[in-house]
């Protein structure tokens, strides 16, 4: 992240509890409308389901809960983000995603050390635009969690 | 003809050279093994012979030297066999085994995409030892001649110079005939360059070639349409001459003229002012044909006779049938969405349109599934080897029967069912047939006899081992078992006894007193189980001491669509697959009863326990229903049964299996989903997690 050529990178922007979030557009496939999702039986809390997205099965993880946050109904501008990272094509249930902004990349700093808060696991980096502060998240770390492995799977 | 590439681009032969080179090289075993029954059968090594000379041809042409030059050797041994020049015995077999096995090699190893290159020199060495009648150094001078004959008409031009007709004059003058060859290849053709080659190779044994239209070198670059024209003086007739060519695959049709120099001569002197190669070759060819009226209906009769026994197929690759496949699914899925709207809809024009749609739709998909049908052949044809090698290696007679090769599977499956077969035959092998001492001793025949049976019944296919060897100890295995921990005292006491034998299908379980190279490292069974589950398949064994054992794979015939119930529970749909299904049932609450933390219903005389999928699933409630009956679907793995208790029956209904991804895996007792009608996801129901 520390080139001498200020380019230019391309982010999709949520928000989750007022707070902005983003993606980098290159991970994101699509973004939907909360349509009927199944439930499937004894997998984590934050696995909400699946959804049938043009004939493939794909999985529906709820952010909010994902960063231990507080899971908000759904409401007119929920959207789920689909995300296509190493093979995985998973949706994210967010509370809003209404932005694509470019930024530089030299504006993106690591993320600042906070003891204790979920959330910070799951963040690649901060950028300051003006007055707004979005919250770059780790696709790797909330997708790939180590504890998934041994808690997903029962029986 | 050099043996060169050129520029040729070859990727695009490489697919069927591969897939040519291992039938060729199957023919070879399957062939050779039939010689071993019958050592005196020339026919046999005439069909061996066959299959190496083309194979020898095919891979020159592409390039591969190490291949060429063996099969160029095992072909040598195999011609003086058939020509009685040396005898032949069980250790020219071996070798030529031997030699099989390098090609099977070099051939993989080009289908991984090597270069097939191989050190052969040993398994020649051997070859050349064998074939010693006819001295290595003779060998390698025929070729060079062959080699130097090849050029010659390269420098030919197109019609017959004045150098060409003096050879032709003079060789007639030494009694040779002289004859223009029309080749027709078959419009499918697709190694052009590998038949001309074979052709050619088959004229130079027989006569001298003079002129080929158009050009040697063209034919090599496949610059031709599917006709071209060889001029060769030959002693041969040209009855012979026919035959020998039509023996080259894929050769649709031969003519066979004599040609007289008086014709030629004119010939010369009417075109000589100012010929073009196309015209005369034009001219040439209505030439032929004019020529050729009379003999034609004869040379049809034998074009058809050497033709009848391939069926026309074509070759498709697998990923274009399973995009062919996944569309179908999506029309499956739509399909069930306008069965759900017409009836909604209630129009009977609709309706009648769309029960139409789901028939053709139904044939449709018959057809789909079928092409992607393979017979277990495939499989089961790597087997007589096998079974003869480890007989020698454990010193035991064994006779491999196979019955219902032709039995067909869906490719997907036939893919996976490989490796527990040899598991389960190495098994049979190893610890079912006993040494010939002992069944001698046993008053059975020395030779144990091994039954590889497949056969289709209902939704299934079923594959079977059956051995007439030692049989299942019921003792040896409990004992065995026990003292591995794999069962408790009590638990064991109670089994049946197929409970019993397929404790030998548990992990980290081996019956054999010592461990062979063969089997019995005590990995291998289990790992057979939980991959023909994983098929959605199951296994049963059945044995009597001393009599032998039955190990009984089922598998389903195809694995991309199945028929399921589709069941309601809550607001939550599953689907139970039909293949698990024994019954549905309607049950009184009151007929459910309580036994040891379990509760169990009575189903024909039988106690089956009762498992509530609102609970094991952990459906949500929305509202408490109150009823007097539960709707309870019987379900089987093996010779167990249970019964799940869900809300109500949806009804049956045939959907495409998808998986939940690479996400979501190993959900508890979910072998996946399914997309219904109303694009709502429905999961399918995993029976085998369910019953203990």
């Amino acid at each position: 992240m520390s080139e001498a050529v200020a380019s230019d990178i391309k982010l999709i922007v949520f928000q989750l509890m007022n707070k902005e979030y983003a993606i980098p557009v290159n991970q994101v496939q699509s973004i939907e409308k909360v349509e009927h999702i199944t439930r499937v039986p004894k997998t984590e809390k934050f696995i909400k389901g699946v959804i049938n997205l043009r004939g493939v099965i794909t999985p529906i993880i709820d952010l909010r809960s994902r960063f231990e946050l507080e899971e908000a109904e759904v409401t007119e501008s929920t959207r789920v983000i689909i995300v296509n990272f190493n093979d995985l094509e998973v949706g994210f249930i967010v509370d809003l995603a209404n932005d694509v902004i470019d930024i530089p990349v030299e504006s993106i700093e690591p993320p600042p050390e906070v003891v204790g808060v979920t959330e910070a696991e799951y963040i690649n980096g901060v950028a300051k635009i003006g007055k707004r502060l979005l919250i770059l998240i780790d696709l790797e770390k909330i997708l790939i969690p180590e504890q998934l492995s041994n808690l997903g799977i029962e029986g | 003809m050099p043996r060169g590439v050129g520029q040729m681009d070859m990727n695009q032969y490489l697919e069927v050279f591969i897939e040519e080179s291992k039938e060729h090289l199957q023919a070879c075993n399957e062939q050779l093994l039939e010689l071993e029954k019958n050592p005196e059968d020339i026919a046999i090594v005439n069909e061996i012979f066959r299959s190496a000379h083309t194979l020898k041809g095919m891979s020159a042409t592409m390039g591969y030297e190490d291949l060429a030059k063996l099969t160029h050797q095992m072909e040598n041994v195999l011609d003086a066999i058939r020509n009685g020049k040396i005898k032949f015995n069980p250790e020219i077999l071996d070798v030529v085994f031997l030699a099989v096995d390098d090609l099977e090699a070099m051939v993989q190893s080009i289908a991984d995409g090597g270069d097939g290159k191989r050190d052969v020199s040993n398994v020649v060495a051997k070859l050349l030892l064998i074939e010693n009648g006819e001295s290595p150094a003779n060998a390698e001078a025929k070729k060079e001649v062959a080699v130097a004959i090849a050029e010659k008409p390269q420098a030919a031009k197109s019609e017959y110079d004045e150098f060409e007709l003096t050879v032709l004059q003079q060789s007639r003058d030494q009694g040779f005939e002289t004859y223009e060859i029309t080749v027709a290849l078959r419009d499918d053709c697709l190694l052009k360059a590998a038949r001309v080659f074979m052709i050619f190779e088959i004229l130079e044994k027989i006569g001298e070639v003079i002129k080929a239209n158009p050009s040697v070198d063209q034919l090599e670059e496949e610059n031709f349409d599917q006709e071209f024209t060889i001029t060769i003086v030959s002693k041969e007739s040209n009855h012979d001459i026919q035959k020998k060519i039509m023996k080259v695959s894929e050769v649709d049709r031969v003519d066979v003229n004599i040609i007289s120099l008086e014709n030629l001569r004119q010939y010369e002197e009417q075109e000589v002012t100012d010929v073009t190669p196309e015209k005369n070759n034009h001219v040439e060819i209505e030439n032929t044909s004019n020529e050729d009226q009379e003999s034609k209906p004869e040379d049809k009769k034998a074009a058809n006779t050497t033709k009848h026994s391939s069926s026309k197929t074509i070759r498709v690759n697998i990923e274009r049938l399973d995009i062919l496949l996944n569309l179908f699914e999506e029309l499956v899925i739509d399909r069930g969405r306008l069965e759900q709207i017409s009836r909604d809809l209630n129009n009977q024009e609709l309706h009648e349109t769309v029960e139409r749609m789901s028939r053709t739709t139904g044939d449709l998909q018959n057809i789909i599934l079928n092409m992607r049908m393979v017979p277990v052949e495939t499989v089961f044809n790597r087997f007589p080897r096998m079974v003869r090698q480890l007989a020698r290696d454990l010193n035991k007679k064994i006779d491999l029967e196979i019955i219902g090769a032709e039995t067909e599977l869906d490719r997907t499956v036939i893919d996976e069912i490989g490796d527990p077969l040899v598991h389960l035959i190495r098994n049979a092998l190893d610890h079912g047939v006993e040494t010939p001492e002992e069944r001698k001793a046993n008053g059975k025949s020395e030779v144990g006899t091994v039954v590889l049976k497949a056969y289709h019944s209902g939704n299934h296919v079923f594959i079977e081992i059956e051995d007439d060897g030692a049989g299942i100890s019921r003792d040896k295995v409990l004992s065995k078992a026990l003292s591995k921990g794999i069962v408790t005292e009590q638990a064991a006491a109670s089994m049946t006894d197929s409970q019993v034998y397929e404790l030998i299908l548990a992990s980290g379980f081996s019956t054999a007193d010592k461990i062979s190279a063969v089997s019995g490292r005590g990995v291998g069974l289990d790992v057979v189980k939980s991959t023909i589950e994983s098929l959605g398949g199951s296994i049963s064994i059945e044995s009597k001491l001393g009599q032998g054992s039955v190990f009984s794979i089922q598998l389903p015939l195809t694995l991309s669509i199945i028929s399921v119930m589709l069941t309601e529970i809550q607001q939550e749909k599953f689907a139970i697959p039909l293949s698990s299904i024994i019954e549905t049932a309607i049950v009184k609450k009151t007929d459910i009863l309580n036994a040891h933390n379990q509760q169990v219903i009575d189903f024909r005389g039988k106690v089956v326990p009762v498992l509530f999928l609102n609970e094991i699933f952990e459906v949500p409630v929305f509202e408490e229903l109150e009823d007097e009956f539960y709707s309870v679907v019987i379900v089987r793995k093996g010779d167990k049964m249970a019964g799940l208790v869900v809300d109500s029956f949806i009804g049956q209904q045939e959907v495409v299996l998808k998986s939940l991804g690479n996400y979501l895996t190993n959900v508890f007792a979910i072998s996946g989903a399914t997309i219904l009608g109303d694009g709502q996801v429905a999961l399918i129901v995993d029976c085998n997690a369910l019953i203990k």
